[in-house]
């Protein structure tokens, strides 16, 4: 059980942003759905990397155990990579606000239907 | 919140403090934790603390759009030249031990130059996408 | 932490749940620092609870800043959520346990990383820039790519006399 302690938090943080991005209608509150399914995803990566009893990467003669540097790597570029799409997640997010006066999934949608409608209206 | 004295005063003294450890996190990227990335951020954070505090008006009379979206581009282009200079001196692309006569050395100006431009981006990026935000919401106002 | 989480999810009104995806990145960066991943602790530091957050913020300016009542029931999704969750726990039981030096992760490449040819102390950046340098350059290339995008998407479409001076 205490093995998969770190597992099981990290199943639960990306159990929540999944239940955020399909329960929520809000644009935002997706978003940030998403970016806390992305940070589950840092724990995921970076927990297998940590020895018992080693050190930060950073060689030094004091210390021979150090943690494994690779997920360190693949997740510290994931991070900014992460940010720059969610400033144009946030950028659609502000243009769909500016055309249809709203973030939630329900109005944009019923505004959809009731533009289809019209124009099915128009063509006969 | 241009007028609150306590923030000015704060915003003084923090942001040069701000955009020097920037420079330390990029420069001593090698021997302790940091790199282009995280310097990146840092600085662009501390510029984004002045516009806070002074207005975005103000911050893009200091560093303008020109110069951001110029950031924005070099940084790229300064990695990839750094690949293209190991070309050009007879190695593989991006490959910095003909950088410099020992391998070792040019290991480390390789990835010098290489930390340069992926700061130079990472903070390009983020101001600019802090102003076109910022922006955004004045033209509405 | 699990606390903010459930919090952020609870949570209607944005501007606080903004404010607690901040407190969020900090609990997660001090999560890393303990788990040994200095570089990656700063940089959530600086990016999950600073620039994103204004990010956030500047995007809600821009927006309603309180979240509509759902309409649909939440029990679909809660059940699928559940059961993804209860799979995905199930699956970690066959992963390595933790911290468990012999697991397939520290045997392949990192050995190589740790002799350190290249001379840099810290193995993070050198394996950043210099082992998986095209890696670096792609991940920059996206970053660009991300900043062009949001400059296309955001940019004022400039009207009357603005729009000669941009052609001149």
């Amino acid at each position: 059980m205490l093995a998969h302690f770190t597992n099981i938090i990290t199943v639960f943080l990306m159990v929540a942003g999944l239940y955020i991005i399909i329960a929520r209608g809000n644009l935002i509150k997706k978003l940030i759905g998403l970016s806390l399914f992305q940070t589950s995803v840092y724990l995921l990566y970076i927990t297998p990397g940590k020895l018992i009893g080693g050190t930060a990467p950073i060689i030094s003669p004091q210390y021979s155990v150090y943690s494994n540097p690779l997920p360190h790597v693949l997740i510290l570029t994931a991070i900014v990579v992460g940010v720059a799409t969610l400033a144009l997640g946030l950028a659609l997010a502000v243009r769909i606000r500016e055309a249809y006066g709203s973030i939630e999934e329900d109005e944009i949608l019923d505004r959809d239907h009731s533009v289809e409608a019209d124009e099915a209206k128009g063509a006969h | 919140m241009k007028n609150d004295l306590v923030l000015r005063v704060l915003g003084r003294l923090m942001i040069p403090a701000i955009l020097l450890f920037a420079l330390y996190v990029q420069f001593h990227g090698d021997f302790g934790p940091g790199g282009g990335f995280q310097a990146g951020v840092i600085a662009a954070a501390g510029i984004i603390f002045y516009a806070l505090i002074h207005g975005v008006a103000a911050t893009r009379r200091l560093v303008p759009d020109g110069v951001v979206e110029t950031m924005v581009a070099s940084g790229v282009l300064i990695y990839a030249g750094v690949g293209l200079a190991g070309l050009l001196l007879g190695g593989h692309y991006l490959d910095y031990s003909v950088l410099s006569h020992d391998p070792v050395h040019g290991q480390h100006r390789g990835i010098f130059w290489v930390e340069v431009g992926v700061a130079t981006t990472v903070c390009g990026v983020m101001l600019k996408i802090f102003y076109m935000f910022a922006s955004r919401g004045n033209s509405e106002d | 932490m699990a606390i903010s989480v459930v919090a952020i999810v609870v949570t209607r009104n944005l501007f606080s749940v903004i404010v607690l995806s901040g407190a969020y990145s900090f609990l997660m960066a001090t999560v890393l620092v303990a788990l040994d991943a200095v570089d990656v602790a700063m940089t959530e530091a600086a990016v999950g609870a600073g620039v994103s957050t204004v990010l956030l913020l500047g995007a809600l300016h821009l927006c309603k800043s309180e979240e509509a009542k759902p309409v649909h029931k939440p029990w679909l999704p809660l059940a699928v959520s559940v059961s993804t969750g209860a799979l995905l726990i199930y699956g970690a039981w066959g992963l390595p346990d933790f911290g468990d030096p012999d697991a397939p992760i520290h045997q392949n490449v990192v050995p190589r990383y740790m002799e350190n040819e290249v001379d840099v102390p810290n193995v993070v950046t050198a394996v950043l820039a210099s082992f998986r340098g095209y890696d670096t350059l792609g991940e920059t290339t996206v970053v660009f790519t991300a900043g062009a995008g949001v400059i296309a998407l955001l940019r004022r479409r400039k009207k009357g006399p603005e729009k000669t001076r941009e052609k001149a």
